[in-house]
């Protein structure tokens, strides 16, 4: 017998060792994520993917399912905080999307479109974020950062270089990289690495290719990420 | 120290040389790196990053994440005034505000000749002994105008801390009730004797049988915990001392360890025999740093009684040695998987649990963390038994607390109770009078209001690792949850989106309220804000980090209704105060200056 959960008053069967997130998208049921990556252990940072599991609010991206839970991922008190988190996200760096080569493209623009974020709610921190243009192919624009560490870890872990980093603490933590001068171009930094395709957010830019898909053909004007990630993640 | 000449790189290489080139130093060394120049240049990180073969972005990494690491210049002298509510209280302000104007330096900025910097850190463990300030780590208390006026002189002068009056330095432990603990006088070694003879199998149920709970917060049961890590897979096995003692209010462990060391060290000793660990950990919270060289001599005397090292007591099979391990200046250390990363020499971010420490703790080890006071306890079973030390306390809370008693009262200090000791008892035995509320447990604790002061300090009742701030008649509670909120903004650690932004956002709202600019639907908005830190952050600060606001919103409204201007919604920007700078550069300030803001107008 397999084991099984209930998610929003749906039976989910899982595996043991298997996280709530990752039982959930195989069986084509959605909990949104950021920080999270199929091909790296949980980080747990963004809570985009909370869930109230036996009464209590878990990262569904990094408790392992137990059989018998009773799960409320997709409730309109889940979807609220959902809703603030992405909210906090956006008020916390500089997102002019509209300007935005990742337009269309961005996971945490269309997040704000599935959760209808239709307004900032909160007082916007503008924070001083300078743009670092220094390497010949990829262009950093920290001003929308929001901390998944994807480009840490892929860097780190898959391309050997440890080109990012974090610094800083609670609201001035920012992202570095891995140069006294602070630039980039003084890194081993290559187009080619994991950690220059996987950022979700526009802040590591491929440089000289501004807008090739026009603004409306993009991934998701023509698909939400909502059922974007489910058929990605069934296959 | 601040215009640098050449990098000292010799005295840096044996820093380097003295913690084995160890990445999992990497704090310890930059500790002491900082200590060659005052702050650590560019060079030195990209040196340190290169000789112990890591990546520079992670030593840098970890130098941008403690507050007492300076990758900007500071002073030579280097003054940091306490910033806990009770300094507050005791008029802190007021004195920093003088030594500025008497060395004609702004706060947080460096003076001009590089001689002096000024700033706020977090409550520095010296609340009994307030106002407080620590100068280039070195704690001075009960700041007066008077000592105020001197250490500018001194400064000024260039004099070096070591020909400062000594009595500036002494700290006190002003413990003021005694009870088991703090009456144990015991030969050191004793209760270890004891529990060698009971056997491994034979202590651990010594320890079940007293019912000991975590002093720490929580309060695990530490037999559990004990046990968890005795049979769980990896060697060699750990115990950690945690002395982070970052909780606005707390100072116990700081007493115990000036005062009882000896009691604490055996205590972690009893628990490596219980666990069969073998690796000791002391994290000293970088505050107490002080502390560094008595405890210190305390260890290697107890290593050349052969109370620590090979062959305890000429046991076998019992092998245990402690090392001290520093932090520098963040709160968020104290949780103990933070520590943990701390330990190994990286940021303190809270893990993913699970797996929790006792499975996989320090470098993937089984690891125990316990409290100070935890472990000191632990000498009392070990000679007296665990049924005596149950006998004392409450059903759920065996044996005594050390309590930290700060704020409005007479007699400001240490008090050791049985566990269900009721508020109206501690507030009458420390001189409190007119008291308007207690806040138990620190900043992340409950705030209590007069007609909860028949409850006890108990796990099942008024749980508290220790703090307990007194605020007669006439303190704003308001003042003091927006305090704490400061706080909890300034400790985030920045991992998980509600508490990194939550906090801050929480913070503005609080000021926008002290600035007069508070509108009803802040408050709806402040509620919501508590309610999602509660529920979504990823570890216990952000989850506590809204407790002062939401018992003082309970318990004492009106603090802030008052200070709501009667509309809907008031925007945080106030066009007055933008022009302040402004004023300033001109040198001026008469009403031409100003602009009226349409609260003034109507009035
Ligand atoms: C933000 C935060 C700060 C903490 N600070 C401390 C501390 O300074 N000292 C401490 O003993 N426990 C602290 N704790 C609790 C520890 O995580 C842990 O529970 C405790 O050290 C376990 O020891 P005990 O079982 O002896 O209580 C803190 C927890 C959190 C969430
Ligand atoms: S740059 Fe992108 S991938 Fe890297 S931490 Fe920021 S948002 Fe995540
Ligand atoms: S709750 Fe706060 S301190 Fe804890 S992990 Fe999240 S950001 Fe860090
Ligand atoms: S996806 Fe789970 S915390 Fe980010
Ligand atoms: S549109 Fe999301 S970061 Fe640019």
């Amino acid at each position: 017998m397999t084991k099984q959960f209930l998610l929003d008053g749906q039976p989910v069967p899982f595996e043991d060792g298997q996280t709530i997130l990752e039982a959930a998208r195989k069986a084509g049921h959605y909990i949104p994520s950021l920080c999270w990556h199929q091909d790296f252990p949980p980080h747990g940072s963004c809570k985009l993917c909370i869930v109230k599991a036996a009464g209590r609010h878990v990262s569904a991206c990094a408790t392992p399912a137990k059989e018998g839970w009773e799960v409320e991922s997709n409730t309109p008190e889940m979807n609220g905080e959902r809703r603030g988190l992405l909210q906090m996200l956006f008020v916390e760096g500089n997102h002019f999307c509209p300007s935005c080569e990742k337009s269309g493209n961005c996971e945490l623009q269309a997040l704000g479109y599935e959760y209808e974020m239709l307004t900032p709610r909160f007082r916007h921190f503008f924070p001083e974020r300078p743009v670092d243009a220094s390497h010949p192919d990829m262009l950093l624009d920290f001003n929308r950062c929001i901390f998944c560490e994807l480009c840490v870890r892929a860097s780190r872990d898959v391309d050997g270089k440890s080109v990012f980093a974090l610094t800083g603490r609670g609201i001035h933590k920012h992202l570095t990289v891995n140069a006294e001068s602070g630039r980039l171009a003084d890194t081993d930094f290559s187009k080619d690495d994991l950690a220059a395709r996987i950022c979700p957010v526009g802040v590591i830019l491929p440089k000289g290719r501004g807008f090739t898909v026009p603004i409306g053909e993009r991934t998701f004007d023509t698909e939400t990420i909502r059922s974007r990630t489910l058929k990605e993640e069934k296959s | 120290m601040s215009a640098l000449p050449a990098t000292p790189t010799a005295a840096l290489d044996g820093v380097l040389q003295r913690h084995g080139h160890c990445p999992t130093e990497l704090l310890q060394i930059l500790i002491e790196a900082q200590d060659l120049e005052g702050w650590l240049p560019a060079q030195t990180l990209t040196h340190i990053a290169q000789s112990l073969h890591i990546p520079r972005s992670r030593v840098e990494g970890v130098a941008g994440f403690y507050s007492f690491l300076y990758t900007q210049p500071v002073g030579r002298y280097r003054v940091l005034f306490s910033d806990n509510i009770t300094d507050r209280m005791l008029g802190n302000t007021e004195l920093m505000d003088a030594l500025c104007r008497k060395l004609w330096i702004e706060p947080g900025k460096l003076s001009e000749d590089g001689l002096v910097s000024i700033a706020t850190t977090s409550c520095t463990g010296l609340c009994d002994q307030g106002p407080a300030m620590l100068v280039n780590g070195r704690a001075i208390g009960q700041l007066t105008h008077r000592r105020i006026n001197e250490i500018a002189e001194m400064i000024r002068q260039q004099r070096p801390l070591e020909l400062w009056p000594a009595e500036y330095f002494q700290i006190g432990d002003n413990i003021r009730r005694k009870d088991s603990l703090l009456n144990l006088d015991m030969k050191p070694g004793a209760a270890l004797a004891a529990v060698i003879e009971l056997g491994r199998e034979g202590w651990l149920q010594e320890v079940q049988k007293s019912n000991l709970r975590g002093r720490g917060g929580a309060g695990f049961a530490t037999a559990v915990k004990w046990a968890s890590a005795r049979n769980a897979s990896g060697e060699p096995k750990i115990i950690v001392c945690n002395a982070d003692e970052g909780e606005p209010g707390t100072f116990k462990d700081r007493v115990l360890l000036n005062s009882y060391a000896d009691l604490v060290f055996e205590g972690m000793t009893l628990a490596a025999w219980a666990v069969g660990a073998s690796e000791g950990f002391l994290y000293l919270r970088g505050e107490y740093r002080y502390l560094m060289p008595q405890l210190e001599a305390v260890l290697t005397r107890r290593r050349e009684a052969g109370l620590l090292g090979h062959h305890i007591l000429h046991e076998p099979c019992f092998d245990f040695d402690i090392r001290i391990h520093l932090g520098a200046g963040a709160y968020v250390c104290g949780e103990e998987t933070a520590l943990i990363e701390s330990l190994e020499g990286k940021r303190g971010t809270p893990r993913i649990r699970p797996p929790f420490p006792v499975t996989k703790g320090y470098l993937g080890r089984p690891t125990v963390v316990n409290n100070v006071e935890t472990l000191a306890k632990t000498c009392l079973i070990a000679l007296a038994g665990g049924e005596a030390f149950a006998a004392s306390g409450t059903a759920q809370s065996a044996g005594t607390k050390l309590l930290s008693i700060s704020g409005d009262c007479a007699e400001p200090g240490i008090y050791e109770y049985p566990f269900g000791v009721p508020i109206a008892r501690i507030l009458e035995d420390c001189g409190a009078s007119d008291t308007q509320a207690v806040q138990v447990g620190g900043a992340s604790g409950v705030c209590l209001a007069g007609y909860e002061f028949q409850r006890r300090i108990a796990y099942e009742d008024v749980p508290t690792a220790g703090a307990f701030m007194i605020f007669d008649g006439s303190r704003d509670l308001f003042d003091v949850a927006r305090a704490f909120v400061h706080f909890f903004a300034h400790e985030s650690c920045g991992f998980c989106t509600p508490c990194r932004v939550g906090t801050s956002l929480l913070q503005g709202f609080m000021d926008k309220l002290a600035d007069g600019h508070g509108a009803k639907a802040d408050l709806a908005d402040i509620d919501w804000l508590d309610r999602l830190l509660k529920n979504a952050s990823h570890c216990g600060l952000g989850s506590a980090a809204p407790n002062p606001v939401i018992d003082t919103l309970q318990k004492f409204r009106p603090a802030y209704e008052r200070r709501l201007v009667s509309l809907d919604f008031e925007p945080a920007f106030d066009l007055d105060a933008a022009l302040a700078e402004a004023r300033q550069l001109t040198a001026r300030d008469d009403p031409g200056a100003h602009l009226h803001t349409h609260e003034e107008e109507e009035k």
